[in-house]
């Protein structure tokens, strides 16, 4: 089996003139956990909306070597791009279930449209087993609690059939037995997944990344294993100013 | 020549007449997101206020401007009674504000029957505003430009106000930052009522000029409410200046389409440009938060 | 491994267990409500009405049959559509046209043109039975379809789209209106002879009418059933609360609002073209804006997102407007705005909703318990969480 990989080349955000995303390489191989972190403004979301195609950019992103850039969102996402967003994106009047099957249905057709769902496609099943959610199926989603509303996110990207799935801060307000359930989660899909996660929290990141790219003013800063990106001073610089370059890792997480 | 000129007047003559109902809208609208269907009602109570100053002060002349500033305030607290009573409520709703608003329409409507009567009033019109004047060799009537005028005037009171005024700078930031500007002391809900009792106020001065050149009747308010809010859509959401473009733009093409067809098919190929032209330009219409999107 | 639910989580699937009804005391209620419909529409109703209020009731079906399409469009997809009036007026002039030129014979006028001017080339598409009735069905289809792709894949939506669906009824009145020679101007259409081929002045053919608006009616609603409780159905309703969330699964959202679109506008066509041999007349005022806000009173008033509420509210506001403006004119203007503020204001869900409001007040506020037309994005407002401050210093 061939691996999936995601490559950006020379990615250019603009908007009214401020530049978002500066000239970003970037690529990750399937098998390959990829943090994503930098400061406040550093344009981390805004890549991820570049390449799901939310805004426009200029350079290229390739799957595989297909060209996202360009397509409209919904073609992106059929491609095989999935993401979730820093606030729970969920269809709140939906029951589990119901989202579910409909994170995992984008390619039937007219004919399956139209019908009732009988009986819960077996994906559907072992997305609600993985995300713990199976005794919720039948609750709204808006009635979920807010790590909940998460995991049903992170179940849906899973039944979307994506390749590549972008995280944005997947753990944030989740319990500290939460963020482990999370990390091992994402290091079982990074298998056979092109997995990329937005986080802001440094603990989580030292014990679930594979390697960290670090971004500043919309270009990449550094990239390599934790230690490596820890230990390079412009990443210090960065997070605590000039001149605090003594104090190493720990004191990153505190800043955040 | 003439003709093309002509046109032009009668483009300029509909565009400002547009652009005083869509002046109010365009704060209403534009910049609080609310639907006020009832806004082309408060147009027709600041009509039916010159008719009845005209009915006490007697005089066309001296009642006409009487009413200039009568109406805005008839208007006005219609607007800020309608606001505080219904649409107040109704802020994460504003498809429902549509409906209610319309509801409020109906009722004022029927009101105005049961006062004044089915049939249209009649409001005289100073001397000093009939007949024409030549502009460049085509006659131009004097109450079209003094609409046109006043028009270009409450574009230019608005413009400075919002620009260069506390009050202004207050709208503007309830606008961009309904929490922020909570935070940073200004009382939202006092803006909220001031922005809605200015709108619905040049609502009011457009109905004293509908009453140069359209006759006053209960259902006057209806037709110019679709083509106002056309005149919002398409010019932006909140943009004074893109209101003024598109109510000029809008004018002078139903003008120019009506010369060539009728003015109902002027109507129909208006909303196919109108529609058109989203297809080009749909900023504004639509905005995307990609941190959190349902 | 998060598949072990937490205490928490195995409390909550006891309270929701009673929540999931079987399918079957689900499909029975269903089926009993169609049969009482059935027995109120075809028998009780022919028994008991005369004639003259069997009309007119028929006249309201084909009213509620614009309103049910509004449900699936406004109340499932949150598309809010105050331009019915457009797709009633098409369906019911098309009728119109091929009523009268079958009532004038073969090779004769419509009974409205002045004698000398030419009958327009698109009247005699409509002179074949068959076109007339494809034609009612598609013209107002692929109308709907175009418009609707137009807007929705610019991402027009909301207000906008509503402005802009109002506006293409009012300029379709205005068009009719101006329109003296060729489609009868502000008089509209009148005096039809006969119903393909059966005389209209016949009582029983009235009553024939009657039946077939009806039927009509409950096929309507059982195609809005089937949609509702299909994939798609969840899926209009998805899109309706987060669309940029479904586009990002994949799905072009666009197509799924039109798909809802296109059926209320067909649906209302057909009410349209029912209307006219109903009726007897179809004119510019039936069509305009304040006709097509009409259209919306009974589906705000009934519940916009349920099943049937907006077929019965439409109905009952239907029923009340003739009767209350049989008496005092002016009265019903007052307590159809009136309606219409206190519904939509005050209880969105509709009447039917009241019971459901009264209950959840007891408990709890019920702020967020009604269905929304546009839900509001929620602010960007990543919520600072304790526990990664605290992290790194551990």
């Amino acid at each position: 089996m061939r691996e999936d990989y995601l490559e950006i080349r020379d990615l250019r955000v603009e908007f009214d003139g401020f530049v978002a995303v500066d000239g970003v390489n970037l690529t990750v191989l399937q098998g390959d956990l990829r943090f994503l972190i930098g400061p406040n403004g550093a344009g981390k979301t805004t890549l991820v909306d570049a390449v799901t195609g939310l805004v426009p950019a200029t350079g290229s992103a390739r799957l595989d070597g297909v060209q996202l850039l360009g397509k409209s969102v919904h073609r992106i996402a059929r491609s095989g791009v999935g993401r979730t967003f820093q606030t729970a994106s969920v269809f709140e009047q939906l029951t589990v279930l119901q989202n579910l099957d409909i994170a995992a249905g984008a390619a039937r057709n007219w004919r399956t449209l139209l019908r009732a769902r009988s009986g819960i496609p077996p994906t559907v099943e072992l997305a609600m087993e993985t995300t713990g959610l199976t005794a919720l199926r039948d609750r709204p989603a808006g009635e979920l609690a807010h790590g909940q509303k998460q995991w049903l996110e992170i179940g849906m990207l899973l039944v979307q059939n994506a390749t590549v799935l972008f995280l944005d801060e997947p753990v944030a307000g989740m319990s500290g037995e939460e963020r482990e359930q999370t990390g091992e989660l994402l290091r079982r899909i990074r298998r056979d997944h092109v997995v990329i996660v937005v986080e802001h929290d440094m603990q989580f990141l030292r014990s679930y990344a594979d390697s960290v790219t670090v971004l500043a003013s919309g270009k990449v800063l550094a990239e390599g294993t934790y230690a490596q990106v820890q230990a390079d001073p412009r990443v210090q610089e960065v997070y605590l100013g000039p001149g605090h370059t003594a104090e190493p890792a720990p004191a990153l997480g505190e800043v955040l | 020549m003439d003709a093309v000129l002509g046109q032009l007047y009668a483009g300029l003559s509909l565009g400002s007449v547009l652009l005083l109902i869509a002046l109010g809208l365009t704060l209403t609208f534009g910049q609080m997101g609310v639907i006020n269907m009832a806004h082309g009602e408060f147009l027709m109570a600041g009509a039916y206020t010159t008719y009845v100053v005209q009915q006490v002060v007697g005089g066309a002349g001296l009642s006409l401007l009487i009413a200039l500033p009568l109406a805005f305030l008839v208007g006005g607290l219609l607007g800020v009674l309608l606001e505080t009573t219904l649409i107040s409520r109704l802020y994460s709703r504003p498809l429902d504000t549509l409906l209610v608003t319309w509801g409020v329409a109906l009722v004022l409507q029927q009101l105005a029957r049961d006062v004044f009567g089915a049939p249209a009033v009649e409001v005289r019109t100073p001397e000093w505003l009939k007949g024409n004047v030549d502009l460049f060799g085509a006659p131009f009537t004097k109450g079209r430009l003094f609409i046109l005028g006043l028009a270009l005037t409450a574009v230019l009171v608005l413009g400075v106000v919002l620009r260069y005024t506390a009050l202004g700078r207050r709208i503007r930031a309830v606008v961009q930052s309904r929490g922020l500007a909570e935070t940073s002391g200004i009382d939202t809900r006092a803006t909220d009522r001031l922005t809605f009792f200015i709108g619905s106020g040049l609502a009011g001065i457009a109905g004293v000029a509908l009453t140069l050149i359209a006759s006053t009747q209960p259902y006057m308010g209806q037709t110019y409410i679709v083509d106002a809010f056309l005149v919002v859509v398409a010019g932006g959401v909140g943009r004074v200046r893109g209101a003024v473009l598109m109510a000029f733009g809008l004018g002078v093409l139903q003008a120019t389409f009506a010369y060539s067809q009728s003015v109902s098919t002027a109507k129909v190929l208006l909303l196919i440009c109108v529609i058109a032209f989203l297809q080009v330009r749909p900023q504004g219409l639509f905005s995307v938060k990609s941190r959190s999107l349902v | 491994m998060i598949g072990s639910a937490t205490p928490a989580e195995a409390a909550a699937a006891e309270v929701s267990a009673p929540r999931a009804r079987g399918p079957w005391t689900g499909r029975a209620a269903m089926l009993a409500t169609y049969a009482v419909a059935a027995i109120v529409l075809f028998g009780a109703a022919p028994a008991m009405l005369t004639d003259f209020r069997l009309r007119m009731l028929a006249q309201f079906l084909c009213v509620a049959m614009v309103a049910v399409g509004i449900g699936l469009a406004w109340g499932s997809g949150g598309m809010l559509t105050l331009g019915q009036g457009l797709f009633f007026g098409l369906g019911a002039y098309i009728m119109a046209m091929h009523l009268q030129l079958s009532s004038a014979g073969p090779s004769g006028r419509p009974a409205f043109m002045v004698t000398g001017s030419d009958l327009p080339w698109w009247w005699e598409l409509f002179r074949s039975p068959a076109t007339a009735l494809l034609g009612i069905v598609a013209v107002p289809g692929l109308l709907a379809l175009l418009l609707g792709l137009s807007v929705f894949r610019r991402r027009v939506k909301g207000a906008y789209f509503a402005i802009l669906s109002q506006a293409s009824a009012a300029a379709f009145a205005l068009l009719l209106i101006s329109q003296q020679n060729t489609i009868g101007g502000s008089n509209g259409l009148s005096s039809f002879r006969q119903f393909f081929g059966f005389a209209l002045n016949d009582p029983v053919n009235r009553r024939m009418l009657y039946f077939i608006a009806a039927g009509v009616l409950i096929a309507m609603v059982a195609v809005v059933h089937q949609l509702r409780r299909s994939r798609y159905g969840e899926l209009l309703t998805a899109v309706r609360d987060g669309e940029e969330r479904a586009r990002f699964l994949g799905y072009d959202t666009a197509m799924v609002k039109v798909v809802a679109y296109v059926v209320a506008a067909v649906f209302a066509a057909i009410g349209g073209a029912l209307f006219v041999p109903i009726v007897g007349i179809i004119s510019p005022q039936n069509v305009g804006v304040v006709p097509s806000i009409g259209f919306l009173v009974g589906v705000a008033v009934g519940g916009r997102a349920t099943l049937f509420g907006p077929v019965l509210g439409s109905l009952a506001v239907s029923y009340a407007g003739s009767t209350l403006s049989e008496q005092i004119e002016s009265g019903w203007v007052y307590v159809q705005g009136f309606l219409f503020i206190l519904v939509v204001a005050f209880l969105p869900g509709g009447l039917g909703s009241i019971a459901a409001v009264v209950r959840s007040r007891r408990r709890r506020p019920a702020a967020d318990e009604l269905p929304r037309g546009v839900p509001e994005p929620d602010a960007p407002d990543p919520e600072p969480t304790p526990a990664d401050v605290r992290s790194g210093g551990a």
